[in-house]
């Protein structure tokens, strides 16, 4: 068994380090109109195992920007398909996927199926014209399993190209329960509690900081201060005002979102309420978010916004629990009535129009695939907005939590806005902005800035 | 035996592919060979042309298909919006439109742009004339001294260092922990607060971060200044020196009057090489940072437009300026060579 992983592994090397050579001389595709609109394919590729004499020997390639070690329950959770219908999944992890990706589109050299962890570059590759529509196998699992929300977020112009996959929770903040008892705090349940909590863990302990933070992660370092700016609005504004603002029918820097920015300010960068165990609120910029919420151990920070895949950056041996070392709590909304969720995903997109990769897009759409993923991930770290997902099939009880909140028929889901802007934005100014932001910079220039260089066209 | 088993059961289309490309090789060999034997059945005069035009031909023809097409198409590039490169490439709604100088307009009004002519002026400033000041010095301080060849292996020894390999080092020496009691690991912060000072963060701040990035390309840059003068200097007649002393020229009469005008030609070499190399410099602000503090460069920027934020046309328009920037450098170093000549 061990030797047929590695030879598989070798495999997946050698091609890619073919595809490399190949991508350099490869002939740059006519270009033209691409897909013409012939609505979706009606062909029911639901019983994707009863297909196998038809896919038997076919083989389909994804790339991902899911790379080691997170890739082996990936490519684990395939099994059940690979068993049932013959065809060989192909998998290539790039960390480089986002940057890529519309290259390889440009030279002709795209990969099956991508998964695409934002609403934009999805648009983006819908724009190449070499995206497929998806299948009306796939746009049945989305309505039934997925819901409206998610059903956008994979569409362009109103046409499902692509459905989710995994999924993520960002408002959360973590904490440490046995600190919180100590000092019988309780976790607040609406915005003016969190504030008058904050204020107290300052006034009580001169020795920590009631927040911690850190906005570094390389080359899109910034990323984590878009996160808060994008949860509070959802707070404060709504979602309505939230969806306009991302799809720039009102500026960004509209009143709205400067008191939304004020009240993100009101914490982050007041030196009393941060950045505990690092220093003054000008660290932030320069922490990386693998660091940010470290200190909680320390007993030098009380609580940090991050969202759930945060949880496997502890130390080994941390218990994730509600009655463990850290746990997270749900980032308030102004008051118990609503309850915004802001989160992320992934996208199946599908460039080659055959019959194996579309009924391989079907058993990832499908809560076959979910649960085998939710089994196949032993270590946690990992749920789906699926509402066929079976709660118990996690592994982690932050994981549980999660998919709990996002399969709540209450709480109102929204993409993580800076996934979905023109990258000039949401891969560009948005995060340089932020990082000057809490390095000193006001608000008003930040906001100005970042709708400055929204692109005209 | 078990990898190459591996690889050969992997893909057997890859084996083609291997096969195709080595014939390709072969193929374009062969057509060399049989224009370089067809030219040499020429005699004479008209032979000797069209043997320089076989030799010369096809060295043309690859930098036209190479350099300057590509370098057409991204001039025209900067005239146009779009999100791909390739103005044909997409769909209608996306295809990029003549947008005019738009991209250039650009150039100065997206917030963050102007600091990157700013910080880039200051690194093709500071990096040429310290990297060749120093190496000048070292070349001069340790000319026919004891252990010159192991002192002069120390300062070329980074330039054996990647870039990016150069700039990590280098980012354990500035490392800075804002932590007001934490201990410093970063070489120069535990060596501030030893002496009982403020840490300080080197890559975290603008304008400062600028400089201490400009710090690691001088002390890569150093070791090449060092060698190619320290070889020019060796190769001024014993004869001029002696003479000059015998004239009484001393010390620092010696380097201005006789060394420096002797080793002048390679000085300007070694200066703008350095400068161009410089402008073209990349991987050290995109490894330290990415240039999000403040401290990214033409180069830098110009990655970044063009693949991470999909603007390709300002992406295109920064390459023209950074082609621009290096012309003149060129220029004066081709009119400087030949008055050498």
């Amino acid at each position: 068994m061990a030797l047929i992983t590695t030879r598989k592994v070798l495999a997946v090397a050698g091609v890619a380090a073919l595809s490399l050579t190949t991508a350099a001389c490869g002939s740059s595709s006519d270009g033209g109109g691409g897909s013409e609109s012939t609505g979706p394919d009606t062909t029911d590729y639901s019983d994707w195992c009863g297909m196998k004499s038809e896919l038997q020997g076919k083989s389909v390639s994804i790339y991902t920007s899911i790379v080691t070690p997170e890739d082996a329950s990936h490519k684990a959770s395939y099994k059940e398909f690979e068993d049932c219908t013959g065809v060989k999944i192909n998998y290539e992890g790039d960390k480089d996927f986002e940057k890529n990706l519309p290259q390889r589109a440009q030279s002709g050299n795209l990969p099956d199926i991508a998964f695409i962890p934002q609403p934009g570059l999805l648009q983006t590759m819908v724009d190449t014209g070499l995206a497929i529509p998806a299948s009306e196998t796939v746009g049945k699992e989305v309505d039934e399993y997925f819901g409206e929300d998610w059903r956008k977020y994979g569409s362009v112009d109103d046409e499902l190209y692509a459905a989710p996959l995994g999924a993520n929770v960002k408002s959360y903040v973590w904490y440490s329960p046995k600190m919180f008892k100590d000092k019988g705090y309780e976790v607040p349940t609406t915005w003016d509690d969190l504030m008058s909590l904050t204020e107290k863990i300052a006034a009580d302990d001169p020795g920590a900081k009631p927040w911690c933070a850190g906005f570094g992660s390389g080359t899109a370092t910034g990323w984590p201060g878009t996160d808060w700016l994008e949860d509070v609005l959802l707070r404060t504004a709504g979602p309505d005002v939230y969806d306009q603002w991302v799809d720039h029918s009102i500026p960004f820097n509209d009143p709205k979102v400067s008191e939304a920015l004020g009240k993100v300010a009101a914490i982050l960068k007041d030196p009393k309420y941060t950045n505990g165990g690092f220093g003054d609120p000008s660290t932030i910029a320069t922490t990386q978010f693998q660091d940010g919420g470290q200190p909680i151990l320390k007993n030098k920070c009380y609580m940090h916004r991050q969202a759930s895949f945060y949880a496997s950056n502890w130390p080994e041996g941390t218990k994730v629990a509600e009655d463990g070392d850290v746990w997270a709590f749900y980032l308030p909304s102004v008051d118990e009535s609503s309850k915004p969720v802001l989160g992320g995903g992934e996208f199946v997109a599908t460039f080659r129009d055959a019959p194996e990769v579309k009924a391989f897009a079907a058993f990832l759409a499908s809560p076959d695939w979910a649960n085998a993923k939710a089994k196949a991930t032993k270590g946690g770290g990992w749920v789906s907005a699926n509402k066929g997902l079976e709660v118990k099939n996690l592994v982690s009880p932050i994981d549980q939590q999660s998919a709990e909140i996002l399969q709540d028929p209450k709480a109102v889901f929204r993409f993580d806005g800076s996934d979905m802007m023109p990258s000039a934005v949401g891969a560009g100014t948005f995060w340089t902005q932020m990082t000057n932001w809490v390095k000193g910079q006001d608000d008003k220039t930040t906001l100005d800035n970042i709708e400055q260089s929204w692109p005209q066209n | 035996m078990f990898v190459t088993s591996a690889v050969v059961t992997a893909a057997g289309d890859t084996v083609s592919r291997i096969g195709t490309m080595f014939l390709g090789l072969a193929v374009f060999g062969a057509v060399f060979i049989g224009i370089l034997l067809l030219a040499s059945l020429f005699k004479g005069r008209v032979g000797e042309k069209v043997q320089a035009a076989a030799f010369v031909g096809p060295t043309i023809f690859f930098i036209a298909i190479a350099l300057i097409y590509p370098a057409i198409l991204t001039i025209r590039r900067a005239f146009y919006s779009g999100k791909f490169f390739d103005l044909n490439f997409g769909t209608p709604r996306t295809r990029g439109k003549f947008v005019g100088f738009d991209n250039f307009q650009a150039l100065w009004t997206t917030p963050g742009l102007p600091e990157v002519f700013r910080n880039t002026a200051f690194w093709v400033v500071l990096v040429p004339f310290f990297a060749t000041g120093l190496g000048l010095l070292y070349a001069i301080l340790i000319d026919r001294a004891r252990g010159e060849a192991a002192a002069k292996a120390l300062i070329f020894l980074p330039m054996a260092i990647s870039m990016v390999g150069a700039t990590l080092i280098w980012k354990f020496v500035y490392f800075y922990n804002g932590s007001p009691d934490a201990t410093q690991v970063g070489l120069l912060n535990a060596i501030i607060t030893k002496l009982g000072m403020q840490p300080i963060d080197f890559i975290g701040n603008p304008p400062g971060n600028t400089f201490a990035l400009i710090a690691i390309m001088v002390w890569i840059q150093a070791g090449f200044a060092m060698t190619v003068l320290s070889a020019a200097i060796k190769a001024i007649p014993d004869e001029i020196i002696e003479a000059a002393k015998l004239d009484g020229v001393k010390g620092l009469q010696m380097f201005r009057y006789v060394t420096l005008p002797s080793i002048r030609s390679s000085v300007i070499v070694v200066l703008t090489t350095i400068a161009i190399a410089t402008l073209k410099a990349f991987d050290i602000v995109q490894a330290s940072s990415g240039g999000k503090f403040g401290d990214s460069i033409l180069a830098n920027e110009f990655y970044n437009r063009s693949f991470v934020t999909q603007q390709p046309g300002l992406g295109a328009a920064i390459a023209i300026v950074i082609f621009l920037l290096v012309s003149p450098i060129i220029v004066f170093n081709v009119i400087q060579l030949r008055k050498d000549a």
